[in-house]
């Protein structure tokens, strides 16, 4: 039996269709943020684009560097549509990461 | 039938992971799952885009197998799917005859050329930066040492015939950014800095390339940082004005100055670019504290290398850095390659013995004994220390 699961598997997670090559990516659930106001903000829009995990690995940053970073995400598309939230979100990652 | 595991493996390949993870602890079993054509005890610092870093274990080999080598893209917008009839390198902007090549062509019309050389992240040991930067964190896994296969980047230039009056080769790969306003990550490299060794690869190891390394061809600029490295290599455009993409112009940058760092905190006046590799050497095992009797032989063992130049001597300190002897080096496989070291001891008296090692290069180039301090964290290449516990 287990032998026929990897049989299936292997052409299901790497196929070389003749010159086709596909590979399916593991689903991995992201770390979880801490709880405190402007998680949910922060879940809603960083998400979009790349795994929590990118906040959860860091290891203590000021003001000045989220604000910076906040900033390049905008820049890069993040979609935080009002001032009231960008504020929210800064605070949130100072304080806690 | 089956153990957890194996359920929870399959659940994740066959996309059913909604159904089978939803009463189970993620943390405890996220490093269990492998990427595809990756170890599975590669260390997942985020699945999205996919940052995997090698576990210390490998780098007591001299070649680091291609399913544990590191795992770095930016966007999330990674390439899943490749059609090698429809595939094309293409090369064009500012030169004579613009070029489609298809692997077939790449792997027959040129000659091929081989070296081993190290590819290290930038960031390779950012989470030893303090005060401490934004960005991946990285401890010493963002580095490996692998046979590289490919074509001479200058003979295809040379098909193509580059134009006088050229600023920029200008390189980007089949990774797509998340949102229309996200920069595409694109690299470039000044015409007059284009030398021979750089190569467009289409092996790792003597396979071709695992498709999160790059699969099917991988710009290879070796003795530079991975930055460079474009992977699954689609575009080459020469232009003849610099380049001004954000990966070059706002990313991937240093203080223009002869230490390429500042004081903490501040903001660099000028920056440039980050290319060559700082020197560099790894304790690789012990890689933590290690506890020994008196009079109980220690072997100790890393690896050493440079940005393209070969590792003149590895030295070892056990006494916290007062003095240092030369440690034995390995087999030689060139310049872009890491050389192991090894060093062993037998201490006399109880305590805590702190080992040290640096590497110099053949142009002079050590290591500092405090790191060196820039916004991004990248080319850290402080002297490491380990602690031998004597009891």
């Amino acid at each position: 039996m287990r032998k026929f699961i990897i049989a299936i598997l292997i052409p299901l997670s790497l196929s070389f269709a003749e010159n086709i090559k596909t590979i399916e990516l593991p689903n991995i659930p992201d770390n979880k943020l801490k709880d405190g106001k402007g998680k949910e903000l922060v879940e809603q829009y960083c998400s979009i684009c790349h795994s929590l995990n990118y906040i959860t690995m860091q290891k203590g940053l000021s003001k000045k560097v989220w604000q910076a970073e906040v900033k390049k995400m905008i820049l890069f598309g993040a979609p935080i549509e009002n001032q009231k939230d960008i504020d929210t979100i800064i605070e949130y990652l100072e304080k806690n990461y | 039938m089956f153990t957890r595991r194996q359920l929870i493996k399959q659940a994740a390949v066959l996309g059913l992971s909604t159904f089978y993870f939803k009463n189970l602890n993620f943390d405890a079993i996220a490093d269990e799952i492998a990427f595809p054509e990756k170890s599975k005890d590669l260390i997942v610092l985020s699945p999205r885009p996919p940052l995997l870093e090698t576990p210390n274990k490998y780098f007591k080999e001299l070649i680091t197998p291609k399913e544990a080598l590191f795992v770095r893209w930016h966007l999330s917008g990674i390439p899943t799917y490749i059609n090698l009839d429809e595939f094309r390198l293409k090369v064009y902007g500012n030169v004579e005859n613009p070029l489609e090549l298809t692997l077939q062509d790449i792997m027959t019309k040129f000659e091929p050329v081989e070296y081993v050389a190290v590819i290290q992240c930038a960031g390779n040991g950012r989470s030893y930066v303090k005060p401490s930067v934004p960005g991946a964190q990285w401890k010493y896994g963002a580095m490996g040492n692998v046979k590289w296969t490919g074509v001479r980047l200058k003979d295809i230039l040379d098909k193509a015939g580059v134009k006088k009056g050229s600023v920029d080769v200008v390189f980007n790969g089949l990774d797509v950014p998340p949102m229309p306003t996200t920069p595409d990550v694109v690299k470039s490299i000044p015409v007059d800095e284009i030398f021979d060794d750089i190569i467009v690869a289409y092996k790792m190891n003597d396979e071709p390339l695992p498709m999160l390394n790059g699969f099917p061809l991988r710009l290879i600029v070796p003795g530079w940082y991975a930055a460079l490295w474009v992977k699954a290599l689609s575009d080459i455009v020469v232009t003849d004005k610099e380049f001004e993409g954000f990966w070059v112009k706002s990313a991937y940058r240093v203080p223009d100055n002869p230490c390429e760092c500042i004081k903490p905190g501040e903001t660099p006046e000028k920056t440039k670019p980050i290319h060559r590799m700082r020197t560099y050497s790894i304790i690789v095992d012990p890689s933590d504290i290690k506890v020994v009797k008196v009079g109980e032989k220690v072997k100790i063992m890393g690896v050493a290398f440079s940005g393209g130049y070969s590792i003149n001597q590895v030295l070892v300190s056990t006494d916290g850095g007062r003095n240092w002897v030369k440690a034995n080096l390995g087999k030689d496989l060139g310049k872009y390659s890491w050389i192991q070291w090894f060093y062993e001891f037998t201490p006399t008296k109880k305590g805590d013995y702190t080992v040290m090692v640096q590497a110099i290069n053949s142009i002079g180039e050590g290591q500092p004994m405090k790191g060196l301090w820039n916004p991004s964290g990248y080319g850290w290449n402080e002297i490491q220390k380990v602690t031998i516990r004597v009891i």
